[in-house]
This record gives C-alpha cells, structure tokens and sequence, in this order.
C-alpha cells in the first residue's frame, strides 16, 4: 500500500472520514446508512426478486429458445422465415433479463456471483458461447439469400438455442445440488428439463405468432414436449429426493405446493392447447416456468450457495448500495414492464409478411 | 504452465478491444440516425429514408453483436476476476445492474420497434423508439464508464480486510460515482464515437464519390453517397477539434490523478522539468525497441510539450519519473506508444476535417480525389484510435485494477487454473477472429447492396427482391 500515499489527494479516498452524508431518501432524518429502506426485509426480498428475473428471462427467452429448437423441424425455407420474423423484434430485449439477472446478482450479493461463476468457469463460457451462436444467427441469416449461408446459420440458430437452455440447466443444478465436477447425472437430467421447457413456452408463443396449417401442426409439437417436460421434471424430483442435504426442505409444504401448481398448469396448458387458446397456453406455460424457478429458491434458502454455505444475510452487500439497488428497482422495474409492454402490443397477433428482417 | 493471471489478462483484453469496436458504431450512430428518422417522418424525402434505413441496417447488425459480446464481459468480472467482484462488488455490482435495468432494456426493446416496426406503428411511437435506442446507448455508456473512472480514480469507500481479502464498502455513493475521472471519460469516449463513425461514413461515402465523380462510373443512387459523404465530413468538421482539445485538458487530468500513468505516457523515467513530448522517438539501438527503459532516444519533440500537457500552459513543470514509485510499472513501452498514435491521428483527423471542409466550401468536394483517398484510408481510423486510447487508459493503470487499492494479480479468481482460462483463452481468440470477419464481410455486403429502393416494402438492396416467399396468409405488408 505504500504506493497509495502517492497517490494525489483526489484519487486519494478522501471520502473515508466524510462517512453517510447523504439523506435524500425517506423522511428528513433518514439516511441511506441508517440501515434498511422503511425497515424491510431487503436481503430476503432481493434473494426473491433475483429468482424472479431469473424466471422472467427463463419465460421470455424461453419463447426464443424454443423456437430456435423448433426451427430445426422446419424443412421450408418460408416457414423458417417465419420462425425468425416471430421472434425478431423480440429477443434482443428478452436477453437482456439475463444481463439484468447477473449484473443484480453482482450488486446484490458479490460474493456468491464471484463464487459461482468462477466455481463453474467452463460452464459459463458454454453459455456464453451458445448465446453467442443463436444471438448472431437471426440476424446474419438474413443477410445472405444462398443454400450454404443459410444452412450454417440456420445450424447455428439450432444450436444456439437448444445449447443455451440446457448448459443454463445443468448451471442451475450444480448450483442447488452442489456439484462441482464438470459433468454430473443432476446436470443433465435439469439441462434437458429446461431445454423441454423452453420448447412448451416457445411453442405456445409460435401459436400466437403463425397462422394456418403451421399453427395446427404446432398443436403436436407443443403437447409432446409437455410430455417430455413432466418425465422429466418426475425425474428431477426424484433426484432431489435422493439427496440426503435436500430431501427435508422438498418434502416441506411449500416445495409440495409448488409442483403441485406445476401440476395444475401443466393441465392448463394441455387444455389450452387442445382449445387453440393462445394466450391461455402462454399463461400457463409461464406458471410452469416461475413453478420451477421457485423451487429452486425454495430448496436453497436460507443459503445462497451450499458449496460455501453463504447464507442470503451474509452474502448480502452493504446497506447503502442495498438502498440504492431498492430504490432503482422500484422505480425502474414497473418502466421496464412498460416497455415491453409496448413492444408486444406493437407486434401483438400473427407475424406480418414484410416484417422480417 | 500457463499462468492463469496472465490468461486472464489477456482474454480481458481480447474479449473488451473486440467488445468497444460495436458500441462505438451503435453510440456514433445514435445522433445520425435520430436525425434522419426526424427528418424522413418531416419532410417525407426519399433521401432521408434511405438514409435512415441504410444506416439502422448497419447499426442492427452492429447492436446484435454488440449484445453477444458484452454479455461475455458482464460474466468475466464474475468468471475471471472473482476476487476482484468480492472487493469492489458493493460499489461495482451497482452501476453494472443499473446499466441493464436503466440502458440496454431501454435500447433493446424499442430496437425492436425502430428496426421492424415502421408499418406497425404511427409516427410518435416510431419517433419515440428512435430516441429510446439512441438515448439507451448513450446511457449504457455512462453506467460503464462510472464504473471504469471508479478503478481509475477511487472515491467514497471504506477498506476493511476480511480474512486477507480487502473489502470495499460504499459510503458516499455521490462521492464514488460522480468522481472526478467520471466526466471526462464521457465527453472523450461519446465524442470519439461520433466522430469515429463520422470518419467511417465519410469514407464510405467518398469511395462511391470516388468512382462515380473521379472515375466515371455510372453508381446508382450517387445522391445518397454524396449526401453520406457530407453527413460524414460536417460530423467530422465539428468532432475533431473538439476531441484534441478536450484530449489536452484530460490529459492534465490524468498528471494530476495518476501521476504513474501519465509518466508512462510520456515514458519519462526520471523526475524533470521542461520535459520534450515527442512525436516521433526511436530508440537509436533496433534491439531497445520494446526494452522500456531504453534512454538512448532519438527524437523529434516538441520542447517542453509535455510538462505543458501535465501543467497546462507551463513548459517548466515537473513531471515525476517512473522511477519515483515503489513497485512494478505499467508496460511503458505499449502505453507510450498507443498514446503517441492516438494523439497522432487526433491531429490527422483535424486536418482531414478542414481539408474537407475547405474543398466543400471551396465547390469541389466531389472531384479532388486526393482527399476521397485519404478519407477512404481513414475510415476504420477512429475506432484504431479509439482501441489505443482504451489501451492507454487500462494498461497504463496497471499494476493496478483498482488505482491504489487493489492489483491486478490479487483481483484474479483464486480458483481458477492456467489449463482452465487458456482453453477459454484460446476459444475467444477463435470465435472472436470469426465473429470480426463475420461482422467486417457483413457490412461490406451491406455496404455494396446500397441504400433500399425507397417506395418499395421492406426490402432493402437488390437482393433481397428474390427472397422466397413470406408467411402463409400474410396480411398487408409492406407499403
Ligand atoms: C477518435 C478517437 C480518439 C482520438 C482522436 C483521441 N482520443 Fe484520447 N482516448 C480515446 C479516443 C480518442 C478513447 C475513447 O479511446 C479513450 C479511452 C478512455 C477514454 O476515456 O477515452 C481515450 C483516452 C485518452 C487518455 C487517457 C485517459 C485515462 O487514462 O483515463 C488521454 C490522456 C487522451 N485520450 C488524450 C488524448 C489527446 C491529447 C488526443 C489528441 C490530441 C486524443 N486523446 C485523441
Ligand atoms: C471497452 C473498452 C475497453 C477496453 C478496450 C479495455 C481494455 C482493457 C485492456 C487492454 C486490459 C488489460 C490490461 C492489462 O492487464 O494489462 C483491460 C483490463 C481490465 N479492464 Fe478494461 N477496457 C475497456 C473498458 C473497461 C471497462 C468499462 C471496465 C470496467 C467497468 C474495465 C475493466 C477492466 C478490468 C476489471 C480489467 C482486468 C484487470 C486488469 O488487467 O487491470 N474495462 N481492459
Ligand atoms: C468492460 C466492460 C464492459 C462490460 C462488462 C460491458 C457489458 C455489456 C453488455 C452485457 C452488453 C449487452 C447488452 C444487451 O444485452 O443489450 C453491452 C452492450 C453495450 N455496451 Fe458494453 N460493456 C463494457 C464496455 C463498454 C464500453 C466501454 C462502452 C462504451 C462506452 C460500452 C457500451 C455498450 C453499448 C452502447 C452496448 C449496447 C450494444 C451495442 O450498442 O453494441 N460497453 N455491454
């Protein structure tokens, strides 16, 4: 450190003894340092709030993925056009949930986002890679009208988008299992669950997006990964139950609430589905979604990661930036929803021709 | 074995210099284009709207790309500087969060709107989403950038040691995020960007002037060209004095704050006064080319420039020499160097600037082709500038990742192998190559297509007159 007295008094932390200075927030006396906004329960709404933009990027990239994985049971080169002009105004801003996701986990709790992602370091470059595949495949596919442009694009798309939701899978289940090896039966059992998850919600999503014979040809494909979603969420079930560490919290009332409201909309969605009830689908294909992600809190609170056994209190950050982050939050999360509300009553209905790219 | 430091160092360096050349053209493009939607919506000239569809081609491209690879930098913080993220995460987690929430939910959701919506919605809402990306690209910069000047110039924080691993803790978050490095970096990085696509239009611009004015090629839509051309120049015109200007003062700023930096700058090792800034400087031996400490300079300076540079008007003052601080140095020959470049084409660009400017004003801006040539060559310039400026910046910081409070090699995940982050290492630089040739053969695609037939549907370039069929039952597309 003896560097740092060369530093000139500005770069100097010359704030060290100015201490809480601030009271912009709450009544007159209060400030940011006094500790947490209105007395609330913040690392415990965080903890929640993190699950929940998690699910939502899960739902809304969803609809993505599951179209990229779609694509490849397309032969015709207008059907598979049509796939892309679905999704095209969308999933640029379905991403960023993820973005959001880990730059809150960063905010929120550092020392489990640093542990976590250094701790499974290969599998984060898999998604990162995947991403990278089916974020520049929309895109540069339509820049190019020839056979072999479009067949690697189009590849890579597929790629791109059955990739991403399984290695995010087996992320999620190293996560709450614990596992640290590369490769793990958890791992691969949650991955494939969440890639079959993102084919119900895209599914659902292409319904609402085509017309005609495509759409009822998409009635199948939709109810068939429905199938393969609940064996296999049987089977994550199953292995969590074999779990000696997670076995009490699954057997508790809240995790026997949450799958049987898996249950329930799975039901729905079949339902829906059969009815052609667009938006029914969607809702419920939501429901299974947030179902699942909210598990997975369940099962892990009160610890954020139980490799370290970093509980939610302590991994928390401190209270000034846990105010602020609050503060941003309430202010911009309801804007957020705006958005895109607005972006998908813009493109509400069937995709139109000429849209595309 | 590989060192996972040095791997991770490296892959930073790769992953953010690939990163910065997209946000560059989105953040350059934003003010052109906000300006050609309020034109085209105004006046309903062809002109504008093709201008306006040419140009958001090129920065939807650009904007994909700029996603994929930014989300690979948000994850390195966690993946390769772990130590680093538990130090600094309550101060730095912050900004990176509100960038997401506050910026890139903004632009990407209205890029939806601003590229595929313009049959679908009125001219308010198309407006509107214009702004919103604009507007959404600039403030991603201004999270970011809150974040780097914190590791350059560190304010408004406590250091507590937990266990061997200093933790920061954010106690005046006025102090830490509105810190004295913070404003300069915005106006350079924001003005770099204009300018640098302004140079990259510019060129573009002067290639189709070129052939068509000088060569005596019939071009379709000369006008267009012509009207990119000037775009380019009048942006340039403006932008260039102002970068050299401003590149002055900060570099005062950056004497006064990072004293060690600036000497590397300058690559002055011992204490002096009147200290020479060089333009050109060779070592007088080839083999002390990259040694840092070679003396033996052969140089064309300016006497005394760069004491006035470190003082601002004073060729007397003192600069401190590298060899006052304690400790290892920044590589001095790279940040010298990149400096010396980036100053270098600040000063090109001026001249390009009035030379253009003079021949337009002078009624021959479309014939000298002395100067179409030299704008072609400048096009990529900016962004070359741009890279070095970055380098200065984040190599001469070092030891340091967070100026006088943490090293770099103490910011590096504790965990992580040298096998590990060479493998991913060596991933980038694979995938990476791809992606910039991808993104460089797509623009001169772009580029060589030319604007959309304005009137037609959304069509944009000849090609894309034989596209397969659309979707069944379509509706009314088009228009
Ligand atoms: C078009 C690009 C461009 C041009 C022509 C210049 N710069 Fe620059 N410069 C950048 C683009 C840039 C940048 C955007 O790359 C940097 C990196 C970080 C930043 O804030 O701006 C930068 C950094 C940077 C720094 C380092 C700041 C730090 O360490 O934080 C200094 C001192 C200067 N510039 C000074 C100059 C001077 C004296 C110039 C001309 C006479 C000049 N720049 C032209
Ligand atoms: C996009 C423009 C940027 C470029 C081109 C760039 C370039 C670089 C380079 C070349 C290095 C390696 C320095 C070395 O190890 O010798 C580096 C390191 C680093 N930069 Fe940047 N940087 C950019 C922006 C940023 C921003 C905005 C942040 C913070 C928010 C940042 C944070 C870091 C960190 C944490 C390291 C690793 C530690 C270190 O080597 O100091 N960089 N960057
Ligand atoms: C090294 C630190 C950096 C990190 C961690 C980072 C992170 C990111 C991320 C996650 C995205 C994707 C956003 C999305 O999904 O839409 C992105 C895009 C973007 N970044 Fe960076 N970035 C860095 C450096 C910079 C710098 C220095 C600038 C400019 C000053 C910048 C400006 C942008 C812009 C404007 C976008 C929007 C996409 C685009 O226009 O290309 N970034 N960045």
């Amino acid at each position: 450190m003896s560097v740092l007295a060369r530093v000139p008094s500005v770069a100097a932390p010359t704030a060290l003894s100015v201490g809480p200075l601030i009271g912009y927030a709450g009544g007159p006396s209060f400030t940011l340092a006094d500790g947490p906004l209105f007395g609330l329960p913040l690392a415990e709404i965080w903890f929640g709030l993190l699950f929940f933009l998690l699910g939502t990027f899960l739902f809304l990239d969803g609809f993505d993925f599951g179209v990229g994985a779609l694509f490849a049971t397309r032969e015709d080169s207008a059907e598979r056009e049509q796939f892309l002009t679905a999704i095209g105004p969308f999933w640029d801003g379905n991403e960023v949930w993820l973005v959001v996701f880990g730059g809150t986990l960063f905010a929120t709790f550092p020392p489990v986002y640093a542990t976590l992602f250094s701790r499974h370091y290969l599998l984060m470059f898999a998604i990162l890679g995947a991403l990278i595949l089916r974020g520049m495949a929309p895109e540069l596919y339509e820049q190019r009208h020839d056979e072999a442009w479009r067949r690697w694009w189009g590849r890579s798309f597929v790629v791109g988008s059955l990739t991403a939701p399984f290695f995010l899978g087996v992320f999620v289940a190293h996560w709450l299992f614990g596992v640290t090896a590369l490769v793990s039966l958890q791992g691969l059992v949650v991955g494939l669950a969440v890639v079959t998850l993102t084919i119900v919600d895209g599914a659902a999503f292409l319904r609402i997006k085509t017309r005609g014979a495509l759409r009822d040809d998409l009635r199948t494909d939709a109810l068939l990964a429905l199938g393969a979603y609940l064996v296999l969420l049987v089977l994550t079930l199953g292995l969590l139950y074999a779990s000696p560490a997670i076995r009490p919290a699954l057997v508790s009332a809240p995790s026997i609430a949450l799958v049987l409201l898996s249950l329930t909309f799975a039901t729905v969605y079949a339902l829906a589905t059969r009815a052609d009830r667009y938006y029914m689908a969607v809702g419920a294909a939501a429901g299974l979604v947030f179902a699942l992600v909210a598990v997975v809190a369940v099962l892990l609170y009160p610890e954020l990661d139980p490799v370290t056994g970093l509980t939610v209190e302590e991994a928390v950050v401190s209270t000034i930036p846990l105010n602020l982050m609050t503060i941003g939050m309430a202010i911009l999360l309801p804007l957020i929803f705006g958005y895109f509300a607005v972006l998908y009553s813009s493109f509400s209905g069937p995709a139109e021709e000429g849209e595309g790219y | 074995m590989i060192d996972p430091v040095l791997a991770s160092r490296v892959q930073f360096a790769l992953t953010t210099i690939v990163h910065i050349v997209f946000p560059v053209l989105t953040m350059g493009l934003a003010p052109f284009l906000i300006y050609f939607t309020w034109k085209d919506i105004r006046t309903g000239e062809a002109i504008y709207e093709q201008l306006r569809r040419f140009w958001t081609r090129i920065f939807a491209v650009s904007f994909a790309i700029g996603t994929v690879t930014g989300i690979v930098l948000e994850f390195e913080f966690g993946t390769n500087f772990a130590a680093f993220s538990t130090t600094a995460g309550d101060l730095f987690g912050g900004p990176l969060a509100l960038e997401g929430l506050l910026a890139f939910m903004l632009e990407a959701t209205f890029l939806g709107i601003f590229v595929f919506g313009r049959e679908r919605v009125g001219n308010a809402l198309y407006m509107l989403s214009a702004l919103a990306v604009g507007i959404g690209t600039w403030l991603s910069a201004v999270w970011i950038l809150i974040a780097n000047s914190w590791m350059q110039t560190p304010r408004g924080y406590e250091l507590a040691r937990e266990g061997g691993q200093p933790v920061v803790t954010l106690v005046d978050p006025i102090a830490a995020y509105a810190n004295p490095r913070f404003p300069w970096m915005f106006v350079h990085m924001q003005n770099a960007a204009v300018e640098s696509v302004a140079l990259f239009m510019a060129g573009v611009g002067a290639y189709y002037v070129f052939r068509h004015h000088v060569w005596g090629y019939s071009i379709e839509n000369v006008r267009f060209w012509e009207a990119t051309l000037k775009f380019g120049l009048l942006a340039l015109v403006v932008t260039a004095p102002l970068q050299v200007l401003h590149g002055d003062l900060y570099a005062r700023h950056v004497f006064e704050t990072q004293p060690q930096k600036f000497a590397a700058m300058e690559a002055v090792w011992e204490t002096d006064s009147y200290v020479p800034e060089y333009i050109v400087a060779f070592p007088t031996d080839v083999g002390d080319l990259l040694d840092p400490k070679a003396k033996d300079i052969f140089g064309i300076g300016i006497p005394g420039g760069a004491s006035w540079l470190a003082s601002g008007g004073d060729p007397q003052a003192v600069i401190q020499g590298l060899e006052e601080f304690s400790g290892p140095q920044p590589p001095v020959a790279i940040v010298f160097w990149s400096f010396r470049i980036m100053v270098a084409l600040g000063f090109w660009f001026v001249l390009l600037g009035v030379w253009g400017g003079f021949r337009w004003w002078r009624g021959d801006l479309l014939t000298d082709d002395l100067l179409h040539k030299a704008l072609m060559l400048s096009a990529p310039l900016g962004i070359i500038a741009v890279e070095l400026g970055w380098i200065v910046t984040e190599v001469g910081r070092q030891p340091w990742v967070i100026q006088g409070v943490m090293r770099t090699r103490d910011g590096v995940s504790p965990g992580l192998t040298g096998g590990e982050a060479a493998l991913t290492l060596a991933g980038f630089a694979v995938v990476y190559t791809g992606i910039f040739v991808v993104h460089t053969y797509v623009l001169y695609r772009i580029i060589r297509a030319g604007p959309p037939a304005v009137g037609s549907d959304e069509s944009s370039g000849a090609e894309r007159a034989d596209s397969g069929g659309g979707p069944t039952g379509a509706g009314e597309g088009g228009g």
